[in-house]
C-alpha cells in the first residue's frame, strides 16, 4: 500500500514573499456585480499588492503585499521575523504556529490580508520585560530541541497552553501538541518541559 | 497561488450577490488546456480553499471573505433546534456548553478533526463544504470525472482510502466527519439568497451522490450562502456516541468512524436507533437493515454486534479497501455499546 504522503507530487518548497508582477494579471480583475448596489460593498483589493497594516507582537506593521500573500510569507519576507518556519505550508505539520489573539493558528493556512486587526504574536514576541516565556526557559531546560525547525511552532503551542491553564495535565499538554510534527521525535521532552514549566507555576 | 482579488463585504446580500460560483463549478470551469482563471468563490476560513488554490485547482478571480458578516458566528436556542451560525468556528462549537450538553458526540468528534490551529480558523460550514480527499481529485496531473474529465482513475487504481458503498462512479469518502454526526442527529441546512430568501433543507438531502452529479458533493447553488445548521432538541431518552479509527491517533481524517444516536425507553430497550458511518462512501451512509435491527432491543454486545456485521451488507470493496470492512464492524459495534452505556 502506499502512503498518502508519496502519492502526491510536491515539487512546491516553500516560496518567500510574493512577487508583484509575477503571474497572468491582465483581464483578472473583478467587476462588482451589476446586483450589489449596496452601500456596505466593499470595492476588492488586488490582485496587485495591497497596503496593509498588521498588529505584530504589540506593534502595527504596515507593509505591501498580494492578497495571495499568506500570513506566514508575509512574517518571514516583508516583516523580516523569520523565527517562524513554514515546512508543509499545508497546515499539516504546525511548524509555523503563531497567535491570533491569542489562540494558536497555522500562519501558513491564512491569507495575510484576511488576519484584519486581531493581534499577531510570533515566537519573536513571546519575551516579556526582557524574560524568556517559562516555556521557552523549560525547553532550553529540557533540550526538547534537536534539529529546532518545528520548536518555534511548539513553543507557541506549550506556552498558549501554560498561559490559558497554568497547571495542564498531562493529556493537555498532548492534545495541544497534538497538531505538530517533529521529525527528530523530541516529543518526550517537549511534554517534560511543559510540565515542568507548569511545576515552577506551582511552587 | 495564483493573483486573485479580494474582497470582505459585511452583509450577506452584497457577499451572496458577488458569489457568481461556486468553488465546485469554478474547479470544473478550470480546464488542464485553459489554466484561465474563473469566478469568485466564498471563502470562510479559508483552510480548504488555500489548500486548493496553492495547489491550483482552483484559481479565482475573486475571493469573497465571509468573515465580517456579523452574526453568522452565533449558537442560539430556538423553540425545538439549535441554530448553530455556519461561519462559528470548529472549536467554538466544541466549547459551548449546550453543544457539550445535548451534542456530545458532536464535541468529541470536533475534538477530534484536525488539529487545535485547524479549530481555532476552520468553519463548521467550510467543513461540510470542503471537497474530497481523493488524491487523484488533489493533484493537478490527473483530470479525472469529479474535476470536469472523463476517468474515475481510483475504481482501478490506488484505493485505500476510497468508498466500500456506493462506489461505481466516483469512490469518493466524503471528506467531512463532522457531516457523519450531523447526519446522524437529523441536522438541516438553512441556506440564503441574494435577496435574503432562505431555504431550508435535511443535510442528508443536501448532499448529493456521484450518481445524482459526480462533480458536486452538494446542492450549493451560485450566490447562495449556507448560513446556518439546526440541530433538532434531543429528547432525554436520547444516548448518542461518535468513535473514529485512524491511522494516526490525530490530526489526520478517519479511516472509518461511526455516529450512534439510540433512543432508550424506561427499562433500557431501544425505541429507535441511527446509525451513520463516515469515510465509507461519497456521502455519510446510513446502513438502514442494520438500524431496524436495534429497535425493540437492549443493547448489550450480542445486539450490537449483530447490527454491526449487518451494517456490511451490500459493500463493494475495491482492490486495496477490504481492510475497511473489519474496521466498520469494529467501529460500530463500539459505538451501539458506548451510546448504550456512555463512559
Ligand atoms: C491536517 C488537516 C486535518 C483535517 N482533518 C479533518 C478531519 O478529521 N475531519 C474533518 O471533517 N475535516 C478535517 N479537516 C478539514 C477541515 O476541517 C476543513 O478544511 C475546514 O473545516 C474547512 O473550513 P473553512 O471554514 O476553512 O472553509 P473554507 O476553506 O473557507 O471553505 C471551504 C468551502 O466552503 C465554501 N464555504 C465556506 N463557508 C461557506 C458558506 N457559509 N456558504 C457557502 N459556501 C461556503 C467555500 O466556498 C469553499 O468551497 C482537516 C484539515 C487539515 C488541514
Ligand atoms: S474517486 Fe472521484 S475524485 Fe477520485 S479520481 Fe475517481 S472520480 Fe476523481
Amino acid at each position: 500500500m502506499i502512503s498518502r504522503r508519496t502519492f502526491i507530487p510536491r515539487s512546491d518548497l516553500p516560496v518567500a514573499a510574493a512577487r508583484p508582477g509575477s503571474g497572468a494579471a491582465g483581464d483578472r480583475s473583478p467587476k462588482e456585480p451589476e446586483t450589489a448596489t449596496r452601500r456596505d460593498v466593499i470595492a476588492a483589493q488586488g490582485p496587485d499588492a495591497v497596503a496593509m497594516t498588521l498588529t505584530v507582537n504589540g506593534i502595527a506593521r504596515m507593509f505591501e503585499a498580494e492578497p495571495r500573500v499568506t500570513l506566514a510569507e508575509a512574517l518571514r519576507g516583508a516583516l523580516a521575523l523569520t523565527g517562524t518556519k513554514i515546512a508543509c505550508n499545508r497546515g499539516t505539520c504546525s511548524s509555523c504556529t503563531v497567535w491570533l489573539d491569542g489562540t494558536p493558528i497555522v500562519s501558513c493556512m491564512i491569507l495575510a490580508v484576511d488576519v484584519g486587526n486581531r493581534a499577531v504574536t510570533t515566537i519573536e514576541g513571546l519575551i516579556r520585560d526582557g524574560n524568556l516565556h517559562p516555556a521557552q526557559a523549560a525547553f532550553i531546560g529540557h533540550d526538547a530541541i534537536q534539529c529546532g525547525f518545528c520548536t518555534p511552532g511548539m513553543v507557541m503551542s506549550c506556552a498558549a497552553l501554560l498561559d490559558r491553564d497554568p497547571r495542564p495535565t498531562r493529556d493537555a499538554v498532548l492534545a495541544a501538541i497534538s497538531g505538530h510534527l517533529c521529525r527528530c521525535g523530541t516529543y518526550p521532552h517537549v511534554v517534560a518541559a511543559t510540565l515542568a514549566a507548569s511545576e515552577e507555576a506551582k511552587s | 497561488m495564483k493573483r486573485f482579488a479580494w474582497t470582505q463585504p459585511t452583509s450577506l446580500a452584497s457577499a451572496a450577490a458577488f458569489a457568481e460560483t461556486t468553488v465546485a463549478d469554478a474547479m470544473v470551469a478550470l480546464r488542464p488546456d485553459t489554466h484561465a482563471g474563473h469566478g469568485a468563490v466564498l471563502q470562510a476560513g479559508g483552510i480548504d480553499n488555500l489548500d486548493l488554490m496553492k495547489e491550483e485547482l482552483l484559481q479565482p478571480n475573486l475571493v469573497i471573505s465571509l468573515r465580517a458578516i456579523p452574526g453568522l458566528d452565533k449558537i442560539e436556542k430556538q423553540e425545538a433546534s439549535w441554530r448553530i451560525g455556519a461561519g462559528t468556528t470548529l472549536m467554538a462549537v466544541a466549547g459551548h456548553p449546550a453543544v457539550q450538553a445535548r451534542f456530545p458526540a458532536l464535541a468529541t468528534c470536533l475534538n477530534q478533526s484536525g488539529s487545535p490551529q485547524i479549530r481555532a480558523v476552520a468553519t463548521l460550514g467550510g467543513n461540510l463544504l470542503q471537497r474530497p480527499r481523493c488524491w487523484y481529485f488533489r493533484s493537478i496531473a490527473f483530470d479525472c470525472l469529479r474535476k470536469g474529465g472523463g476517468h474515475c482513475f481510483a475504481i482501478l487504481g490506488e484505493n485505500a482510502y476510497h468508498a466500500v458503498f456506493d462506489n461505481e462512479v466516483c469512490a469518493i469518502v466524503h471528506p467531512s466527519s463532522v457531516a457523519t454526526v450531523l447526519v446522524a442527529l437529523g441536522a438541516s441546512v438553512e441556506l440564503t439568497g441574494p435577496n435574503g430568501a432562505t431555504r431550508r433543507l435535511l443535510l442528508e438531502d443536501f448532499l448529493v451522490r456521484p450518481k445524482q452529479n459526480v462533480r458536486r458533493e452538494n446542492d450549493l447553488q451560485p450566490r447562495e450562502i449556507l448560513t446556518a445548521i439546526l440541530l433538532p432538541n434531543p429528547s432525554a431518552s436520547v444516548r448518542m456516541a461518535y468513535l473514529r479509527l485512524g491511522e494516526k491517533q490525530a490530526f489526520d481524517w478517519p479511516l472509518v468512524d461511526a455516529a450512534v444516536i439510540l433512543e432508550l425507553d424506561a427499562s433500557s430497550v431501544c425505541r429507535q436507533g441511527v446509525i451513520c458511518l463516515g469515510a465509507v462512501a461519497p456521502t455519510p451512509y446510513r446502513p438502514r437493515a442494520a438500524e431496524a435491527t436495534l429497535a425493540g432491543k437492549v443493547i448489550d454486545v450480542p445486539t450490537a454486534r449483530s447490527a454491526a456485521r449487518t451494517a456490511l451488507d451490500g459493500a463493494m470493496p475495491l482492490a486495496h479497501n477490504e481492510f475497511k470492512l473489519p474496521l466498520i464492524e469494529t467501529v460500530l459495534r463500539r459505538a451501539i455499546l458506548r451510546a448504550a452505556n456512555p463512559v
